[in-house]
Parts: structure tokens; sequence; C-alpha cells
């Protein structure tokens, strides 16, 4: 009874574990269940039971409802679809005037604006395309092919990859020093050499224009966010049901939208990296601090002047830190919209894969993973790069960069038409290595990954089946075997005992949605999935951080690891698993573990660190050891932001789940793959994006409530 | 009587909703507690006074006193919730949003606490800043900075940017960059307060060295009793949004109107603050010795030649006509006398 007064929480989580199990054993599972049959699998089954809802036809399994509820959401999915169709074929047909055949056309609203947004994107990325790798489409677009028939000498020839890498190293010797200009210089060149030229340009054109289109709506709804309540409000819901969506759900939609192609990928890559953007610039907005504005308000600026003069320059870092978010997104989307036909590195990697060629993939990889890192250096040397006063410099010395710039541009198209004597007949190496005629070490890593098999072949073997038959199987069967009922309450309880009444709505909302829709099942698997690598993830990183964080260089060490693992694109970490590994489940736990251990080790080491200097000195006039210090003292401060850690690490887990889909999973991810390749996948894709965005959310929504209490009882709010 | 500036007449600015519909209910008559119970928070209660031009009020208050929240509403960087606040006879709370930002433009300028520099800016541009939004070009606004720049001292740093500054110079930015418009009203809303005791002290000579060049109208905001003292024409204490008193600083001394004020003054030696006119007999210019001091002296630098006199000491003004008389008694009763009366 004592007990029970001094730790009232701690009873009531038993309490809630005892129902939770109680319900478990209650509950038996019915005789007709099957895993892999599912609930409603849109296959006709006389087995199967059927209710009509908005004129739509849902199938499933029926199950005692403490078992599995019925997919009362069955519908949505459909339901989506069909809108969509009304929307893009029927809806609001109004008439056109069409170039070609020079007469009007009736078509719907919506596809035509679709169709005139596509060709606009279309048009802007051929564009830089054709300036950096030449072509002709841009001059026909504002002309027509008989005219570039006759004059064939306006078709754009592409800079020569010198002058591109110049570009680069001059640009980034002036965002941050000669290491960076070194480095960006040693990219290019090795990413020319060995013939990746053409498809890391085709990215980076997707980029130059994502990211550029993503900032300025970003920008603009932020500022409309900051300065309107009732457009946050709006926002919000959206931007954090984005931030865990998986981004590869969100392809699906698109394709149903704009199609198939580079400009379909654009567009969608914008929906992805707009949200983080807005996020910044309101925190930026948020963060100056009031007296800034009211000396712009004295010094008489107009709104305009205000936003404009003041606001926007002061909150300079945090807009800029947002464009370096937008461009790292970017990318990554440049890579996982290989899956909708966008050309570039992605398009490469995924070939490469599907061939289980991991020789080319590894050099593709390689290739993608050395731009992030360019690209997010780059952009965070810029966020960070302080102005400087140039008035007293000389002409050369304020525009030595451009000079350099126009120097090297000579040179290069010098070396390029010197190239063309040089290497008649063949390619001319100083203008454009053409992809696959580079250097290739694919053969290398090919034998190599072959000698691997065969030599460890059976370890490997006898160690994958042992997890898949001793670990992963029966942890799967133990989430499977859950009733519906048992986690639905497992979760409201935990949602009220950390947050209270809102908390536990908010979570019963969540769960019933993906317990409503048809594939609670497959939920379970990607949950299983995901918590199989948290657990393993926070394990290593918890114990990796604290010991990093001994030692501060060993800290600023790690750190500086953390941050470069965690540009690479997601779908990149399959490439060296695959190949030691193999297609096998254990390979996608692995990159799994891989991804998120670096958001678990970064929080780990941040929260220490954030511990204040006075209370270590406090501590060791108290005469503390080492030891006394980490547990008493670190550990609980630091405890609420390793939380936020665990956070991170739950939505990495998951991202990389849904994309393991790819090697072959049977959870969400394996249905989005699939609802790619259907025509009537986009609600399927849609839906089953929200599913695992709220399971993310589901997480989000307990640990930041429990953080954020914890933080104002520990007073570090 | 000089012509007035500010006019501010029963100035009320109470934060939360419903605060104006509960404001007209009191008639006036509010209370901060039965407020803070229905969810509003009253930050200023019923002021009214004037500011003459030319002349330096002080407004002296704690934390939360709402001495910030009155120059705001002065400003109008917030909305006053009731009453009515004159500039040079216009009536503030009238304006439109275009009227106000002439009026900023030309005739106010403010200092800010923490300073509130553009962090992109130079010295020069920062000081520049106000004249360009004005749409002045950017040669003439360029010199007129450089010669705010000499004005506060700062020559040879005026291309530094804020943060190669010193809180001191930081400060003298802000200062700059608000006068370079000329203003005729100025607002410093504790501008030496993040300053270190001795850069205070140098800041608060430059600036009394600045008005008496400039003669602007000022309201100065500070929770620094000695630093009001030391500056200020008159002095308005504020506790709770209410004006406790205004007075000037002798008065404020000699008579503190309440409790609160009395305990402020407690401390102040006022040997340093009085000045011989404040402490003078005027009805008795008979019988005096033949010390005559000026009537503008602080006591402190002629206390010690009057104590050794037995007669009356005689006050003189700046003509050397008597005005008034003071008895050596009088000294010690000011300096020691009077503290201890109900405490």
């Amino acid at each position: 009874m004592e007990y029970l007064k001094k730790y009232p929480k701690l009873f009531q989580w038993l309490f809630l574990l005892i129902v939770f199990f109680a319900l478990c054993f209650a509950i038996d599972v019915p005789e007709t269940y099957k895993f892999i049959r599912g609930q409603a699998e849109f296959v006709k089954d006389p087995n199967q039971s059927v209710y009509f809802f908005l004129g739509k036809e849902v199938r499933y399994y029926a199950f005692d409802v403490f078992w599995r509820l019925p997919p009362l959401l069955g519908w949505l999915p459909i339901w989506i679809n069909d809108s969509l169709f009304f929307l893009m074929n029927e809806w609001m047909p109004m008439e056109f005037w069409n170039e070609d055949t020079q007469e009007f056309k009736t078509r719907p609203l919506l596809l035509e604006i679709s169709r005139n947004l596509t060709s606009f994107m279309t048009f802007l990325i051929e564009l830089i395309r054709e300036i950096l790798l030449g072509g002709l489409e841009t001059i026909v677009a504002f002309t027509s092919w008989d005219f570039i028939d006759a004059y064939p000498w306006l078709e754009l020839p592409g800079l020569p990859w010198t002058i591109v890498a110049a570009g680069a190293a001059i640009l980034s010797y002036k965002l941050s020093g000669k290491g960076l200009a070194l480095f960006a210089g040693l990219t290019m060149i090795y990413i020319s050499i060995f013939g990746q030229w053409k498809p890391s340009m085709q990215t980076l054109s997707f980029i130059l224009v994502a990211a550029p289109l993503s900032f300025i709506f970003g920008l603009g709804l932020g500022i409309a966010a900051y300065k309107s309540k009732r457009v946050e409000k709006a926002l919000y819901p959206i931007l954090l049901v984005m931030q865990t969506m998986p981004q590869y759900a969100v392809l699906v939609p698109a394709l149903v939208l704009f199609g198939v192609g580079d400009h379909a990928a654009v567009i969608i890559t914008m929906v992805v990296a707009v949200p983080p953007m807005i996020l910044l610039t309101i925190l930026g907005l948020r963060a100056i601090p009031p007296e800034v504005i009211e000396a712009g308000r004295m010094s008489g600026c107009t709104n305009w002047q205000l936003m404009f003069k003041v606001l926007i320059p002061t909150a300079r870092r945090d807009i800029l830190i947002g464009v370096n978010q937008v461009i790292m997104v970017c990318f990554s989307m440049a890579v996982i919209s290989a899956f909708i036909g966008a050309k570039g590195l992605g398009f490469n990697l995924l070939l490469a894969l599907n061939q289980l060629n991991i020789g080319l993939a590894l050099e593709a990889g390689l290739c993608i993973s050395l731009i992030a890192i360019l690209l997010d250096k780059m952009s965070l040397a810029w966020a960070n790069k302080q102005t400087d006063y140039f008035g007293n410099l000389t002409f050369f010395q304020r525009n030595k960069n451009v000079i350099f710039f126009a120097a090297s541009f000579v040179i290069g198209i010098i070396l390029a038409y010197v190239g063309t004597f040089i290497f008649k007949g063949s390619f001319n190496y100083l203008f454009e290595i053409p992809h696959n005629k580079g250097i290739s070490t694919a053969d290398f890593w090919n034998k190599g990954v072959d000698w691997i098999f065969d030599t460890f072949f059976v370890y490997i073997k006898a160690f994958n089946t042992w997890l898949i038959q001793d670990v992963l199987q029966p942890m799967r069967a133990l989430y499977l075997r859950m009733p519906a009922v048992a986690t639905l309450v497992l979760a409201v309880g935990a949602g009220y005992l950390i947050g209270g009444f809102r908390s536990a709505l908010v979570v019963a909302a969540l769960t019933l949605f993906i317990a409503l829709s048809p594939w609670w099942d497959r939920a379970l698997v990607t949950l299983y999935m995901a918590t199989f690598g948290v657990v393993i993830s926070c394990l290593i990183g918890f114990t990796v951080g604290t010991l990093c964080f001994q030692n501060k260089k060993s800290a600023a060490f790690m750190l500086g690891v953390c941050d470069i693992f965690q540009t690479f694109p997601s779908f990149v970490y399959l490439i060296p698993v695959m190949m030691l590994f193999g297609i096998t489940d254990t390979s996608v736990l692995i990159a799994v573990i891989v991804y998120a251990t670096i958001p678990a080790t970064r929080y780990t080491i941040e929260g220490l660190r954030s511990v204040p200097v006075g209370l270590h000195e406090a501590a060791t006039m108290s005469g503390v050891n080492k030891f006394q210090r980490l547990t008493k003292i670190e550990f609980p401060l630091a405890f609420p932001h390793m939380m936020l850690g665990l956070n991170q690490t739950i939505v990495f887990a998951l991202f990389m789940v849904i994309i393991g889909a790819f090697i072959g999973t049977e959870d969400l991810g394996q249905y989005i793959l699939k609802a790619l390749s259907d025509k009537n996948g986009a609600g399927i894709g849609l839906t089953l994006g929200i599913c695992v965005a709220f399971i993310g959310l589901i997480f989000d929504n307990l640990i930041r409530t429990w953080v954020g209490k914890r933080k104002k009882h520990l007073g570090i709010a | 009587m000089s012509e007035t500036v500010i006019k501010c007449e029963s100035v009320y600015k109470i934060f939360g909703e419903n605060a104006k519909k509960m404001l007209e209910e009191s008639n006036g008559n509010v209370d901060a507690k039965t407020f803070q119970e229905r969810g509003c928070i009253v930050g200023v209660n019923n002021a009214s006074f004037e500011v003459a031009k030319g002349e330096m009020l002080v407004v002296m208050g704690l934390s939360g006193s709402g001495k910030s929240t009155l120059l705001r509403c002065i400003s109008r960087l917030t909305d006053a919730t009731g009453g009515k606040i004159f500039i040079e006879g216009q009536d503030l709370l009238e304006l439109n949003n275009k009227e106000l930002i002439e009026l900023r433009r030309n005739k106010m300028g403010m200092v800010f606490q923490s300073f509130a520099l553009l962090p992109h800016k130079t010295v020069v541009e920062n000081i520049a800043f106000p004249l360009q939004i004005k749409g002045t070009n950017t040669e003439e606004s360029i010199s007129r900075a450089m010669e705010m720049v000499k004005l506060v001292g700062l020559d040879g740093r005026e291309n530094y940017f804020p943060r190669e500054l010193s809180g001191g110079q930081q400060q003298r930015v802000g200062i700059a960059r608000s006068l370079a418009v000329e203003p005729d009203i100025w607002f410093l809303d504790e501008p030496f307060s993040a300053l270190d005791p001795l850069i205070r002290k140098e800041m608060q000579d430059e600036f009394l060295r600045l008005q008496e060049k400039l003669q602007k109208t000022i309201m100065f905001i500070t929770h620094d009793f000695d630093e009001a003292l030391k500056l200020a024409d008159r002095i308005a204490i504020m506790k709770d949004g209410i004006i406790e008193q205004l007075d000037t600083p002798a008065n404020i001394v000699l008579n503190p109107a309440t409790e609160y004020v009395r305990k402020f003054t407690e401390e102040v030696p006022r040997e340093k603050v009085l000045i011989i006119e404040d402490v003078m007999d005027a009805s008795s210019k008979d019988n005096l010795g033949d010390l005559k001091v000026s009537k503008d002296e602080i006591i402190e630098n002629v206390a010690e030649k009057i104590l050794t006199q037995e007669k009356l000491v005689g006050v003189i003004d700046s003509n050397n006509n008597i005005v008034g008389s003071i008895k050596p008694s009088k000294i010690i009763d000011t300096v020691f006398g009077g503290r201890k009366n109900g405490s």
C-alpha cells in the first residue's frame, strides 16, 4: 500500500499491462484466421463478407470484432481513386485552345491544369538539363523542329564537365574555403571519370528546379502562417503528417495526377520539400527578438519593408537552414523518384539493384553519397556564412570569384576544343565522358561480393536462418497474435497515462484509423520490424553516444559521422546490406538498424552535452566519480532529449522499413510498392502512406507529450 | 510654460480577451486583482501626465510595473485599451496606419534595451536604415549617418558589424540610429540596463552631454532609481501599472508620496542629489553671514563650508541676487534627518 502511494504511476502502468495481457489471453485466434490472406485484398472469395458504402463495394474476411475490427474504412481508397478519376477526367469540362490542331477542344479543367503544369515543369527541367548537358528541346519549344533542321548550330552544346567542376569548386571556396573547394573539385572529377556525369547532371538539374520552387512556396506559406494564426492552424496538421509520411508513399498519387517522369517527380518533390521550409521559416521568424521588430516599426517601416528589410534578413540563418533541408529532401526525392521514372542517379541505382549488379549499384551509390555530402556542406556553409564588408576592397578582390570562373570557363572551352583533336574518332573526354565509358570498378566489387558469398556463405546463411527462425518469426507471430482490442487498450491507456484525456483521444483516433483500414495486419508487421530495429538502434546509439561523450574530440567526431550519414538518401543504405546478406528480411532490418542508429547516437551526445556546465562543476565539487556523475546527473537531465532521439529513431526506422519493401517484405511498404504499378493504386497508396504516418504520429504524440512534461518538471523547458 | 508635446489622459492598457469590454464596465475603476481573476492582466492603469517640449521625463519602476508598456502605448507599438494620447496636439489613437508611419519616420526615435540592431547591416548602414526606409537616397543617408557616427564617437568603426562591437558601442549605434531622422521626441527603453556599471556611467554622462546639445523631448524608462535621479527633469514612479508619484527628483526625495516611493528614497545619498535651492528658506533673507552660495550648487559640494558657519548662509542666483537663506543645521537635518520617520 505504501508503495502504491509512493509510485502511483508505476502501478497505473502495471495495471494497464495486466489488462493488456489479460485481453491477449482471453481472446482466441479465430480458426479461419490466416495472415497472408489478410482481410481485404480485393480478390473475390466466397468466404468474404461484403458491405456497401457510398456505392462502393468492400469485401473482407469477417472476424470477431475483438480480434480484428472490420475494415469500415475499406471504401476510402476506392473512393479516393474514383474521386481522383472523376476530378481528372470528368469534372468541369471547358473549352481550351489547342495550339497543334488550331481549334478549341473540350477538356476537364483539372486535366488541363495538370497538363500545363507538367509541360511547364518539363520545360524548366529540360532547360537546365540542356545548359548542363546540351540538347535542342528548349530551342524547339520556342520555335519548331523545322527551324532546328534549318539551323542545326543552334543546338545547345552543353557545358564541358571541367567548367562545371571548376564552378563547383569556386562556389565552395566562396562559401566556405579551401577544404570544401578541394572536396567539391575531387567529387566532380570522380563523377566524371567514373562515367556518372550524365545521370549526375540529370539529378542536379532536377534539384535546381525543385529546390528553388520549394523554397519560394515554403517561404511564402511560412510567412503567411507567421502572419495569420488561421493559416497556421490550417497548415499545422498537414505539416505534422508530412513529416512522418514516408516520401515513397506520396509518389503514388503523383502518378495519377501528373503521369510518369521527371515533371511528376518535381511536383511531388515540392509537396515533400515545402513542409520543412515552412516550419523553419516560422521558427526563424518567431525567434527574432521582439525589440528588433519594434525597432523596425519605430523606423517607420511599412509592413512590406518590415518583412523584407528587417524580418527576413534577421532570420537569415534559420531560413537558409530551411534551404539546406529543402535541398536534402529534394535530393533524396530525386533518387526515390526513380520509381516513377525520373532520370538520373536514382534510376541507374534502381536498375543496378534490379539486376543485382552490386558493383554498379555501389558506384552509383557512392556518387549519390558524395553529391549529398557536397550539397549539404555547401548549403550549410551558406547558412553559416556571415556578411563581410567589401567597400574597401579593390575591384579585383571584390570580383575575384567571378573572374576566376570566367577564366575557367574560357579554359574549359579551349580544353574541350583541343580535346576534339586529341580524341579523334572516339569520345572527347575533355568535354563529357559518356555513361559507362569511364573507369568502372563494378567488376571488382561484383567479384568481391561473389568472393564474400563463396567464402562466408555458410556463416551468413546460418546467421540468417537463426535470426529469422528464432528471433524474427516468433516476434512477428507475437505481434500478430495481439487482438485489435488489446492493442487499442494499450495505446489509448498509454496515451491517457502520459498526456491525459487529450492525448488519449488523439492516440485513439490515430490507432482507430489504422485498425479500421484494411491493412491492420500489415501495419502490425511494419510495427514489428520497426520495433526490432528501434530497440537495437537505441541500444547501440545510446551506448556509442555515451562512450563517445566521455571525450570531447570523439564526441565531435561522432557528431560529424552522424551528419555525413544522415545526408545519404535512405535508399543508398540498401546497397551494402544486399551485398552482404542478399534478399532477405535480415538485410532490411540491418539497413533499418544502421539508419536509425544515427538519430539515437546524435541525440544521446547532444542531450549529454546540454547538461549545464554549472551542474558539472557542482557535481565535481561534491566529489562524484565519473560513473556517479553519469548516472546521477547527466542521464536524468539528458533523458528527455534522448527520448526525442527515440522519436526520431522511430521515424527513421519506419521510413527504412517502408523502403525495405524494395528488397521484399510483407508490410505496408510492400503494398505501397504494389500500388505504384497499379493503375488504381492512388487511393491505396495514399491511405497506406497515411497509415504509416499515423504509426509515427502515435509515438510522436506520446513521446513529445512526455518530454514536454518532463522538461517542465526538470525546469529545462 | 512651454508647449506640451506628449499628453496622456487616463491611459489604460489591459491584456487579455474582453479587455475593452471589462474596462468599459468598470467605469475607470480598475482593480488589478479582480481583472486578473477574470483572465486579464493590467499593464497600465489610469496614467495621466504631460511632457513639455525639451523636458526629460524618466519613468521608473521595477520589472512588471508597466513602464515599458506605457512607453509602447505612447509610441503606439501596442494600442492602448482606453484613454487618449496626444502627440503635439494630434490624437495618436485616431491616426491611420499611413499617418502613423509618417509620424514615426519624422517625429519619433527609439532606443532599446537589447540594442535591436540589424545583424546584417554595418554600423553606418544600421544608422542610415530609418533614412533609407523613409526614401532618402543612399548617398545622402550615408553622409547623414556618418555625421551621427561622429556624434556618438564611433568614427573608424563605421564599417563594423554589430557582432564585432561591445555592448556600449552597440548602444551608441542604437542611439545614433534613433537620432538619424532628427526626431523631436525621443523614447529610450532602459537603454543602459544591459551594460556594465562603469560603461553605464560613461554612457549616462555622454547622454546628458547629447541632450544638452539636442534638447529633445524625452521619455526615458529605467528600473534604476539612481539613474532616474541623475538624468531626470521629472520622475514618474510606477507600480502595478499605476503612477505612484510624478514629480521632480528633489521633491520625490524630500516628500515621497507613498510608502512604496519612500522605500526607494531611503538609501539615496541626499547630499548628492539635492541642490541648495531645494532646501533653502526663501522667506528669510535677513541676518545673513558673509558666506554666499549659489542656489544651483549640489549640497555635497558646499556642505563643509556651510557647516562651519554660525549665521545664516545667503543663497544667490546666477545674477548674484539673494533669493533665500539656509541654516547650517538644515544641512544636517537634510542629510541625516527624516529617514527614520515611520520606519
